[in-house]
């Protein structure tokens, strides 16, 4: 019977390393003390990695966009430096769970400020009041949003822009939904689809993209609020106070307005003015 | 308790779910059967044919065969599928996509149960003179068949499943409704719950009822 003994070591060492490593899962890089200041601690922000201008991993493994930049002006003012600083993926699906779960301090990932989600999440700001709009060819006619339901339309299944077009401003509209903004775009150049639709700061990111400089342009049709806030973990109102006060040092210094002219600039992107804080535009 | 149901049509997001499923399990069962005669037939270049389609169809990702279906057919090539609407086209672009990939597993299930029927019974039907689609209509597949109904209930359950990768182009299926409710509800636990036991109803009674039947119809050897 040895090979029952073998079994049953084998067993006991797995039993052994999995609650080894079930202790050791936090190995005290996660800073949750609320100085302030942090001592050579890091802290994890949550951001997109797959939406140009806003939130991108870059393909040598740095970051930019706006939300990256808010992010990291945050951090600053909280303490931390930028190589202090732990970037995570949010996918949309996941940012209430990682924030409950306090995989991340905080989330600045396009996140639009609802009701359904205050009653998951904290929000500070908002930061950022973006308006669906349309992408179109550089020589499209589209203009006005009245006559959308004539149109071929694209958008990611299941996001909010999607539903708006179904269920708002136009619901006999031809709409393709797809998994990821970027495959939109291969319809819009072979003109299988006249436009992309979601929120204009997400829009401008691909605008903005050397490869399409001059493809695209913006239709500047204002069909929805969008506001987008940091979120924070449930009931960390502390935290919530603080970012609010870094927001609103970012808009009195302008590093705010240097941020949005370095992200979107190349689009002419129309942005709206910085928004106040706490204020929501329904 | 369920209050984030209110408002969605879970049922009409099921019924796509199935109707994908069964439409393209069938297309699959015809063209899958079709590669396994070829992949037991005298004539090497059908063959080679089968052989390879098999090897290149069954390694390539599922998701990379759907979102070419989209982007490569329907936004490069203009493939239209019969239909200028784009929830049409994404479900027959989709359907054509499980068929593609299905068919690889049907055809493979279907040549093991070929393998399972004694060569005599081959043998025996040419010396009276059948020709090879004879023997193989007549002899061989109904055997086959009979001996492969549980690698095949295998496959229809993975398909079910598979389905949910038809919502990265957008057809209206269970997964793409569940995009919706967690992006606007933000109760992900909850909601995958719902639509995994969703799952559980299409497939379980599925398996069941074809273990009981493979059960039935199996050749006792």
């Amino acid at each position: 019977m040895k090979l029952r003994k073998v079994t049953a070591a084998a067993a006991a060492a797995l039993v052994l390393s999995l609650t080894a490593t079930a202790c050791g899962g936090d190995d005290g890089d996660s800073d949750s003390t609320d100085s302030g200041s942090s001592g050579g601690g890091k802290i994890k922000i949550g951001i997109k990695y797959d939406q140009p201008g806003l939130g991108l991993k870059e393909p040598d493994g740095s970051f930019s966009g706006f939300d990256v930049d808010v992010a990291t002006y945050v951090a600053k003012e909280l303490g931390y430096k930028p190589d202090q600083i732990e970037f995570v993926e949010t996918k949309s699906a996941d940012r209430e769970n990682a924030l409950a779960r306090g995989d991340v301090k905080f989330i600045a990932a396009t996140y639009s400020i609802n009701d359904e989600r205050k009653q998951k999440v904290d929000f500070a700001g908002p930061y950022l009041l973006a308006h669906q709009d349309l992408l179109v060819k550089a020589d499209s006619d589209i203009t006005e949003a009245t006559d959308l339901n004539g149109k071929k339309l694209c958008s990611v299944t299941g996001s909010t822009s999607a539903q708006n077009v179904k269920d708002d401003f136009a619901p006999k509209a031809n709409l393709k939904t797809v998994s990821g903004y970027s495959e939109c775009l291969s319809g819009l150049q072979s003109g299988t689809v006249d436009a992309l639709t979601t929120d204009d700061s997400i829009l401008a990111g691909f605008a903005a993209q050397s490869q399409y400089k001059g493809k695209f342009k913006l239709a500047g049709l204002k069909l929805s609020n969008e506001n987008y806030g940091i979120g924070v973990k449930k009931g960390d109102t502390a935290t919530v106070d603080k970012i609010n006060k870094a927001l609103e040092k970012m808009v009195a210094d302008k590093a705010w307005d240097k941020a949005v002219q370095d992200n979107f600039g190349p689009a002419e992107y129309k942005n709206e003015p910085a928004p106040k804080i706490g204020v929501i535009v329904k | 308790m369920f209050d984030f149901l209110d408002g969605y049509d879970v049922l009409a997001a099921f019924w796509m779910t199935v109707k994908l499923t069964v439409i393209s399990a069938l297309g699959s069962l015809i063209w899958g059967t079709l590669l396994a005669a070829m992949r037991v037939s005298p004539v090497p270049l059908m063959r080679g044919f089968g052989t390879a389609y098999v090897n290149i169809v069954r390694n390539t990702p599922l998701t990379v065969i759907i979102v070419f279906t989209s982007l490569g057919l329907a936004d490069t090539f203009g493939v239209t599928m019969g239909s200028e609407d784009f929830a049409v086209q994404g479900f027959r672009l989709a359907v054509l996509g499980f068929i593609v990939y299905t068919a690889a597993f049907v055809c493979e299930a279907i040549r093991s149960g070929i393998n399972t029927v004694p060569v005599g019974q081959a043998e025996a039907a040419r010396a009276i003179g059948l020709n090879f689609s004879q023997v193989l209509r007549l002899i061989v597949l109904p055997q086959a068949f009979r001996s492969v109904i549980g690698p095949l209930a295998n496959v229809l359950i993975a398909l079910t499943k598979n389905t949910t990768v038809a919502a990265a182009i957008g057809v209206a299926e269970a997964a793409a409704l569940m995009k919706t409710m967690i992006e606007n509800e933000a109760q992900t636990l909850a909601i995958g719950a719902v639509f995994a036991l969703g799952f559980i109803v299409l497939t379980l009674p599925t398996g069941l009822f074809l273990g009981w039947l493979s059960k039935r119809l199996a050749v006792k050897r």
